[in-house]
């Protein structure tokens, strides 16, 4: 909302000295949050000039400029020469003898713009003459301002714009607006009435509702106004959708005369605009008060309005000529039959004011904030009528705003209006409520005393009433002179609080703590540092997953934080089987991009992004990481309930409310690409493989306290052969790590040969945060060292083999290395299909020194375990 | 091999001889040999040579170790002249060669070190240690203020429900501020899930899952339907505060936040509280902190813009509703919460100008930080 500092003036008494900076502050205090300053921000000369002649010179471009002489008065810089101004102008709007704006050089217009005298077109420039837009006047630009027209409707401003008089007084640009920002609380706000109010709430300035005086001048209820019916039969939550509708009729008004300037300038001020007499009209009295109206032209009404719902498939074409198809539970202005009107949003083109109209019917109304909001939102018609009305509109406002509107239009259009006016409709008040007085201190912390939190009551216009049964407040409401002591008792006692028309907000004793504690000052709130009970830290699966994090930055790698929205090619791209379980996505109604309507549910799938990222930015040796969640849906057609607001859900509720969440486990993933080891003076390079991210990915769970088995698969999106499944000792999936897919890492648009890992970081918190580590006391004898090659068949993993030593083998193996893999012909028969497998068994005895036939008996038994378990065959046995 | 002297055949000890023939005790043989033995060890170049010329000059077959041999057969009058002779000569031929070995190894070793320099100053890139992404190093950071201050940190799911997310906090269905959040919503339209608009619903759960009282901060991931620019992101971090306990005000609020401020921004500073309104609060308020470059001293601060104060959150007392909805009773209890954004955060305090870097995974960008911010 907008409040030019001129117009704030008007209705409420701001200091003289105040500018728009300290008016803003003040508003802040108690609550409207800044949102910018505008104008005021020209500085002189700007004055009104006579243009005296000027000379139409065709240019190359094809423009015509005008060459004009100008008398500014005594501002013009020539003048010990008794010369004129020389401006060029590229508009030709104007006449000799029209006065004009002209700004001089040495001045600067909106935006910083500073006026020199510069060559152009071939001339020296001394200066500019302004059009509307350039001195945010408005939006025209379509020629330069001519005051006789322009303050056509303000001689006695006109009387005063002689050549070399101050234009920016003249035209009110010294005028600073300050603008706020309204919380959805404060409906009241959207209008200068309300603004006005706050800034006296701020200040402690005295402020006159404009509206008491409209109230006491319109005319009370009569019969035989225009008929009105409000037929609702579908209320949403058994609240009217209408509950009080004024009309009035103005008669011959002339449509085609202009709102006044001054009126056109607080639009424009506002952000609105102008457009014609009625509707000017009716937009500046809901900017003043606050209450939206509508101007209807009488000859395309039929013989009656009624306010009802929408009927299904009814249609309506509004007035940016879009034919909308309404809801049933869009709430209609009709003829009866004819929709008009989306009610307090926006309005139809058939009854709407223009040139032929003579007579106007003008709508005040108050409407269900619930039915507003829900239809502006169905049809994505945010309008200034209907953010008013679904923050809700004061219901007693009607009259008094219809009284001013009437009064407008029949002053700038010269019309009559009908003695009679129709009011219908019961406005539902905000209700009151009790109030226990000791609250607001408790809340907010300060020492708020009963007499305060009174006067504040009633200052922001609400009623207070004591409850029968304890004493009654001490009728006077000026502090001064009462002493709270007298007139507040320390029984145990509640108070009766109603709340002003305009303040629905008010509901309960917290609101009315907010409003004690702003009207205070919220700087008065003393800061105490609250000693909690004592918290037992991080949880175990927290500092897990820094140390994760930790490790894989300490190993190299950096994380990255990607967006989890993916496209529905994105399984195909990682080459997911049909049946994957990650297909099932989680979808989302309103992505941000089409393309990528689902949720992940894998991190590589949105990780390789950032690879791909980092390389196309010339990135070689890049590896990067990330912890987050996947989205795993539970099931099909699953619902969450919504139970009702401000009571506990049942056990069962919330039960069903969980089961609708979906699985969103945490996971971690890398991806590496390029070098290992870089290429240097010091070796050649050495490329990352697929060892290097099942290492990484043990060294993860080694972080945790976890031993990994780790099992060659096949799984996407990893390469066939080189793919391992990080399993738990007892078996539970981790998940994998190798290298990618080559047809993956192409539709990725990767590099070759990336290689990765993606770990359920849950499975590892839990299989490592159930372990207590229980310390072995240290052998100190001396080990004792054996070789075996072993020959299975290629297709056996060396993990395998590698396992079944370790069993057979037994405690006393301290160290079980692998130092040479063999394929070859020395193999013997069948040699193709075999490998050979080195290890060096390193034996730490417990109780003794190993004999050499001991250390034998040990190797045989682990060979015998690795025979059954793979088929390994001592070579050369 | 010294062939100088001529080799008898050894005997028994022999009690008639004639010293002269014993040619190897000659004094004048001797000290030959110890001169030939001196020459030796100085000529041999390296510990090869030296090797070679001990054996040759101090071995079990050199002159000396023979003429010792011979000392035997002499008359025991002679014996102890002829073996002072041969010892002190065989003691010098073994000290000179100790001697020569001590510099040849030295040389050596010296010439091995030589060779062996290395320019230390290039590095080999083996080592490197990556970076954590300052957003998270933001969270961790801020959790451990919080733990500091005895809370425990909550959390809750990414794509959670709307009760959860709205209605428990008090935004009804028809709220104006229910419409401004900008929710992303999970198909289909009634499944009553939504990507969470704010860490807040993290309050509900951690009031219907713990004990009272409640003192809890629950940082992590939100989402908007805000398009990503300088200044937004869809995907965002937020952390909030969530107190629950007999007594609290908003004084322990504000009490909260200095704390928390100055353990984020600087010792010294403060915060300030604006009216507001939020759902699920009541007194709500904005927060400020105080510009840690300016303090409000420099109207052209780049940081605050020149107002001394940077916009930093919302907060406010626990809304009685939602206390209600956790079936706690407001008579009883009272709580103030707040909530802030952690890349906002993350670019006040360390001069992110474009939340493009922080959300594009740009790897330059973590290693500014490294490991924590």
């Amino acid at each position: 909302m907008r409040a030019p500092v001129s117009w704030l003036r008007e209705l409420v008494d701001v200091d003289p000295a105040a500018r728009g900076e300290q008016i803003a502050a003040a508003l802040v205090r108690v609550g409207l949050e800044e949102e910018g300053l505008h104008g005021g921000d020209i500085t002189g000369p700007l004055v009104v000039g006579r243009v005296l002649d000027f000379v139409d010179e065709p240019q190359k471009n094809g423009k015509v400029i005008r060459w004009c002489t100008v008398d500014v008065g005594d501002n013009g810089q020539r003048l010990t020469e008794g010369k004129p101004q020389e401006i060029v102008c590229g508009a030709s709007n104007f006449a000799v003898g029209d006065l004009v704006v002209v700004v001089l050089p040495g001045a600067t217009l909106p935006g910083g713009f500073q006026i020199s005298a510069r060559k152009t077109y071939g001339h020296v420039s001394n200066g500019m003459i302004c059009a509307e837009d350039e001195l945010g006047l408005g939006e025209d630009h379509s020629g330069i301002i001519v005051l006789t027209d322009y303050l056509a409707d303000q001689p006695e401003l006109l009387a005063r714009a002689v050549p070399g008089a101050d234009a920016i007084e003249l035209l009110g640009l010294g005028d600073e607006v300050v603008e706020v920002n309204v919380t959805p609380d404060r409906g009241y706000c959207f209008s200068m009435r309300g603004i006005a109010r706050e800034y006296s709430h701020a200040t402690g300035v005295d402020f006159v509702d404009p509206v008491d005086a409209l109230r006491d001048a319109a005319p009370v209820l009569s019969h035989g106004g225009y008929p009105v019916r409000l037929e609702d039969d579908a209320p949403i939550h058994d609240v009217a959708g209408c509950d009080r509708y004024v009309a009035r009729i103005v008669r011959g008004v002339d449509v085609s005369a202009s709102s006044p300037s001054w009126m056109q300038t607080r639009l424009t001020q506002l952000g609105m605009r102008p457009i014609s007499l009625a509707v000017d009209v009716t937009n500046y009295v809901m900017l003043l008060l606050g209450q939206p109206m509508h101007a209807f032209d009488l000859a395309k009404l039929g013989d009656e309005i009624v306010v009802r719902r929408a009927r299904a498939g009814e249609r309506l074409t509004t007035l940016d000529d879009v034919t909308r198809t309404l809801d049933p539970e869009d709430l209609l202005i009709t003829d009866g039959e004819r929709p008009l009107v989306i009610a307090g949003v926006f309005g139809g083109a058939d009854c709407e004011v223009d040139e032929t109209t003579t007579d106007v019917l003008l709508e005040a109304a108050h409407f269900d904030p619930v039915s507003i909001a829900r239809s502006a939102r169905r049809h994505k018609l945010a309008t200034e009528a209907s953010k008013r009305f679904e923050r809700g509109v004061d219901p007693l406002l009607a009259p008094a705003a219809m009284q001013l509107a009437v009064d407008l239009l029949v002053t700038y259009g010269g019309g009559v209006a009908d003695p009679a006016v129709t009011d219908v409709g019961e406005p539902v008040l905000p209700a009151p409520f009790t109030l226990d007085p000791q609250l607001p201190a408790r809340l907010v912390g300060i020492d708020l005393g009963e007499q305060e939190v009174h006067d504040a009551l009633l200052l922001i216009g609400a009623q207070v009433d004591q409850d029968p049964h304890t004493e009654p407040v001490s009728a006077g409401t000026d502090a001064a002179g009462s002493d709270p002591d007298e007139t507040v008792t320390d029984q145990p006692h509640t108070w009766t609080v109603t709340p002003p028309s305009w303040r629905p907000d008010l509901t309960n004793g917290p609101d009315v703590a907010e409003e004690v504690a702003r009207l205070r000052g919220y700087d008065q709130i003393p800061s105490v540092l609250p000693q909690a009970p004592g918290g037992r830290g991080l949880t175990a699966a927290q500092r897990d997953r820094r140390r994760v994090a930790d490790t894989l930055a300490q190993q190299g790698l950096v994380e990255v934080l990607t967006y989890p929205f993916v496209g529905e090619g994105s399984d195909d791209a990682l080459g997911l089987p049909a049946e994957d379980a990650r297909r099932r996505h989680v979808r989302l109604a309103n992505p941000i991009n089409d393309q990528e309507p689902l949720l992940r549910t894998s991190l590589l799938s949105t990780l390789a992004n950032a690879l791909r990222l980092n390389v196309s930015r010339g990135a070689k040796d890049v590896g990067v990481y990330e912890l987050g969640v996947v989205f795993r849906p539970r099931g099909e057609g699953l619902r969450a309930p919504v139970p009702p607001l401000g009571q506990r859900p049942s056990a069962e509720t919330l039960a069903e409310i969980d089961a609708a969440v979906p699985d969103q486990p945490h996971r971690v993933a890398f991806l590496r690409s390029g070098d290992a080891e870089a290429r240097g003076p010091w070796a050649a390079a050495r490329p990352v493989d697929a060892g290097d991210a099942v290492a990484l990915a043990l060294a993860v769970a080694a972080a945790l306290g976890v031993e990994l088995d780790v099992v060659q698969d096949e799984h996407a999106p990893f390469h066939p052969g080189r793919c391992v499944r990080l399993e738990t000792t007892d078996g539970r999936l981790v998940g994998h790590a190798g290298e990618l897919h080559p047809r993956v890492l192409k539709a990725l648009e990767l590099p070759a040969r990336v290689v990765g890992a993606e770990l359920d970081l849950d499975v590892l918190s839990a299989v490592g945060d159930s372990t207590v580590v229980q310390a072995t006391k240290l052998s100190t004898l001396p080990v004792a060292h054996t070789d075996v090659a072993l020959v299975v068949d290629a297709s056996v993993p060396a993990a395998d083999v590698a396992r079944s030593l370790r069993a057979g083998a037994g405690d006393q193996l301290e160290g079980l290395e692998l130092f040479d893999i063999y394929r070859g012909e020395q193999l013997g028969d069948g040699w193709v299909a075999k490998k050979s497998l080195a290890y060096r068994l390193t034996f730490r005895p417990v109780e003794r020194t190993l004999k050499t036939a001991e250390v034998s008996a040990l190797r045989d038994r682990a060979i015998a375990a690795a025979a059954s378990a793979t088929g390994a065959v001592q070579r050369g046995a | 091999m010294a062939t100088d002297h001529k080799v008898k055949a050894m005997s028994g000890p022999n009690t008639q001889y004639d010293p002269v023939e014993v040619s190897a005790l000659d004094p004048e043989a001797v000290a030959g040999n110890v001169r030939d033995a001196l020459a030796a060890a100085a000529a041999a170049g390296t510990l090869d040579e030296l090797k070679a010329a001990r054996l040759a000059h101090a071995g079990d077959k050199s002159p000396l170790a023979l003429a010792n041999r011979e000392i035997g057969a002499l008359p025991p009058s002679a014996k102890a002249e002829a073996g002072k002779r041969v010892g002190q000569a065989r003691g010098q031929v073994a000290q000179a060669f100790t001697a020569r070995e001590a510099e040849l190894a030295a040389a050596a070793e010296e010439a091995m070190l030589a060779e062996e320099q290395q320019d230390l100053t290039v590095v080999p890139p083996r080592h490197t240690l990556g970076a954590r992404h300052p957003v998270s190093a933001m969270v961790d950071r801020v959790s451990d203020i919080f733990v500091g201050l005895g809370w425990e940190i909550a959390e809750g799911p990414e794509v959670e429900s709307e009760w959860f997310n709205f209605d428990a906090l008090n935004f009804g269905p028809d709220h104006p501020a229910r419409a401004m959040q900008d929710t992303f919503f999970v198909e289909p339209a009634d499944a009553g899930l939504v990507l969470r608009t704010h860490t807040s619903p993290v309050q509900m759960r951690s009031l219907l899952e713990r004990d009272l009282p409640v003192y809890v901060a629950a940082p992590g991931r939100t989402f908007r339907t805000d398009d990503l620019d300088a200044t937004h992101t869809p995907v965002f971090a937020q952390v909030e505060g969530l107190a629950v306990d007999r007594g609290l005000t908003m004084a322990h609020l504000k009490g909260t936040l200095d704390r928390f401020a100055q353990e984020l921004f600087g010792a010294d500073l403060v915060t300030r509280l604006r009216p507001a309104f939020f759902p699920f609060t009541e007194p709500s308020a904005e927060m400020d902190v105080q510009c840690w470059v300016c303090k409000g001293s420099d109207p052209a601060c780049r940081v605050c813009g020149g107002t001394g104060w940077i916009e930093w959150g919302g907060c406010g007392m626990v809304n009685q509703n939602v206390l209600r909805a956790a079936g706690i009773d407001p008579e009883v209890y009272t709580g103030f919460a707040f909530g802030m954004g952690i890349e906002r955060a993350v670019m006040l305090r360390h001069g992110v100008t474009d939340m493009f870097d922080i959300v594009e995974g740009d790897v330059r960008f973590s290693k500014q930080f490294g490991m924590e911010v």
